[in-house]
């Protein structure tokens, strides 16, 4: 029956939404239940410390540098045995990101010589003005690992001359 | 005309627009979540339980929004637009019964039915007509093409099915012999069949009595309420909702309104038409509530059907893209109406038939009839789809 083609094509259209109704919704309730993100997922940044709870960052500025929309602001000071935020000379004193303006590129991450900015698996960013876009170096560093004493660290002379550490080339 | 009687109008028909009114609320509730679980999704659930709030709280946020308006619009009929189109959608069904047992209160019989006119489907045929000018002045007023060009759609796609559906009017008339709805409902009751000694309960619906006839009537309204995949006139995707996309706040709301108050409005008809309206299974003899079963019954079978029948339109919604404007016309100036004017010589010889000779050929001749007029529409269909693909070849 060719003929009835075109009735048996609508009639199979139907039934395969029908069916779908039964089937079990793919909805995430998301509040709730949150998927997992994937292993390179780029999400807000977050500065790393060392296991001695020293600041990777060593305010360098290259990232600011390699920054397409110019997010990052980095202002650095010097360290010293008695003050130290981190190994070599200098720290980062400032480090401001603008999250309306990043584009969340990771060039960054590949920019930073002391592997200290990672981009994390936060993507929950949520302001309500303009001046709360901008995250400050507080709202990014991680916590220091519980016992461990936070920067700035009193320490003795001649441990940390190097600011970069001696690095294996990345894996990933 | 006493005053008893106008109040008993007013009341009436002020429980039936909030029934209405509600009913459109939770007709988009109903819409969004049958989509949803029919793509897979769960739709509106966060509002309240099972989200059933969702619609109030739609109506909070157009309430509040801004009342926009093009700054070249017509003002007087940009407003007044709206109106005009929510106006026929509640007023087209107040002829429809809903119910046949008659209830006293206040001393008054008080029966399921707005007004009964034994014009019943005129009426219904002439404000489904109106219909068509709040769409086009709305379009027309917003000053903006989309908004023009969804309007002009609407006319042309609502004035040819108005053809088709009219006539599929005539046919129901012609079986039911009567313009009066609730005739044309209680001629739809079983009807037993002595068959020897066997007793065959027949449900006469005009759906089984004439099926060809209930397909276009069910295609033209469609196309008369501008439903997917007959919703040109909107388009989101080429005319950026057609002709409300100037319309914003309680005005859009209107517009939306009107829309599904047809929707119901449509299949309540279609109800009391083809599927035997307020007639179902008797349920008055189920003790203890079957006294009040016996008057409430009769609305309730009217909701189920009207409800079954929403869900076959948002199904279609779901199930079918959007048709070719040229297609569109050409399947309503040259397979609707000519089936529908076949159709209507196909009722009337079965029930000229059916007076001659024996009326079980009124319940076999017709349908078969019918289901054959289909069948070559169809094949025209088919052959006319074969000679393109043969061209394009």
């Amino acid at each position: 029956m060719r003929v009835l083609e075109p009735l048996i094509g609508l009639g199979k259209g139907l039934w395969v939404t029908l069916r779908s109704m039964f089937e079990k919704p793919v909805t995430v309730q998301y509040p709730e239940h949150k998927k997992p993100v994937k292993p390179r997922f780029r999400g807000r940044h977050v500065l790393k410390r060392y296991e001695n709870g020293l600041e990777k960052c060593i305010g360098c500025a290259l990232c600011a540098a390699a920054c397409p929309a110019d997010a990052i602001f980095v202002e650095s000071a010097e360290n010293n045995d008695g003050q130290r935020f981190s190994p070599g000379e200098r720290y980062a004193s400032t480090y401001e990101i603008n999250m309306l303006r990043c584009i969340y590129c990771g060039f960054c991450e590949d920019a930073c010589p002391t592997e200290a900015i990672v981009l994390g698996d936060n993507y929950e960013l949520s302001f309500t003005d303009r001046r709360q876009a901008i995250y400050p170096k507080e709202m990014l560093i991680d916590p220091v690992p519980a016992g461990i004493q936070t920067t700035p660290q009193r320490t003795e002379p001649g441990r940390f001359t190097r600011s970069v550490p001696a690095m294996k080339d990345p894996q990933d | 005309m006493t005053l008893g009687n106008i109040l008993e109008w007013l009341i009436k028909g002020f429980v039936w627009v909030l029934i209405l009114l509600g009913g459109f609320a939770y007709l988009t509730y109903y819409e969004r979540r049958a989509l949803a679980r029919i793509q897979v999704r769960i739709g509106p659930n966060r509002a309240g339980p099972f989200g059933l709030l969702q619609p109030i709280a739609d109506a909070i946020k157009l309430i509040f929004k801004e009342e926009f308006m093009p700054a070249r619009a017509d003002k007087l009929l940009f407003i007044l637009a709206p109106i005009i189109t929510l106006t026929p959608a509640l007023v087209i069904t107040a002829v429809v019964p809903f119910g046949n047992e008659p209830f006293t209160l206040f001393g008054r019989t008080i029966t399921w039915q707005i007004a009964d006119i034994n014009v019943g489907v005129l009426y219904i045929m002439s404000i489904a007509s109106i219909a068509v000018y709040g769409i086009v002045l709305a379009g027309w007023s917003s000053n903006n093409k989309y908004a023009m060009l969804g309007g002009l759609r609407s006319t042309a796609q609502m004035i040819s099915y108005e053809l088709a559906l009219g006539l599929s009017f005539v046919g129901v008339i012609v079986l039911t012999n009567s313009t009066r709805l609730i005739d044309i409902v209680e001629a739809q009751r079983v009807y037993i069949w002595h068959l020897g000694s066997l007793q065959i309960p027949v449900p006469m619906w005009n759906a089984f009595l004439q099926p060809v006839g209930m397909a276009i009537f069910l295609i033209a309204t469609l196309a008369e309420v501008n439903r997917a995949p007959f919703d040109m006139p909107e388009a989101e995707q080429e005319l950026a909702a057609g002709y409300h996309s100037e319309y914003g706040g309680m005005k859009f709301a209107l517009l939306f309104m009107a829309e599904y108050d047809k929707m119901i409005a449509i299949c309540t008809i279609a109800a009391a038409l083809f599927f035997g309206g307020y007639l179902g299974p008797d349920l008055s003899g189920i003790p203890l509530i079957g006294g009040f079963l016996k008057y409430v019954q009769g609305p309730f079978y009217m909701f189920l059907k009207v409800f079954i029948l929403l869900f076959g339109m948002i199904w279609l919604r779901a199930t079918l893209p959007r048709i070719r404007y040229d297609r569109l016309m050409a399947f309503g100036w040259k397979v609707l109406l000519p089936l529908s004017l076949v159709l209507i010589i196909v009722s009337a010889v079965g029930v000229l038939a059916a007076q001659e000779f024996s009326r079980h050929l009124f319940l076999v001749g017709i349908p078969i009839l019918s289901l054959m007029a289909g069948f070559v529409a169809i094949l025209g269909i088919y052959q006319s789809l074969r000679r393109k693909e043969h061209a394009r070849a």
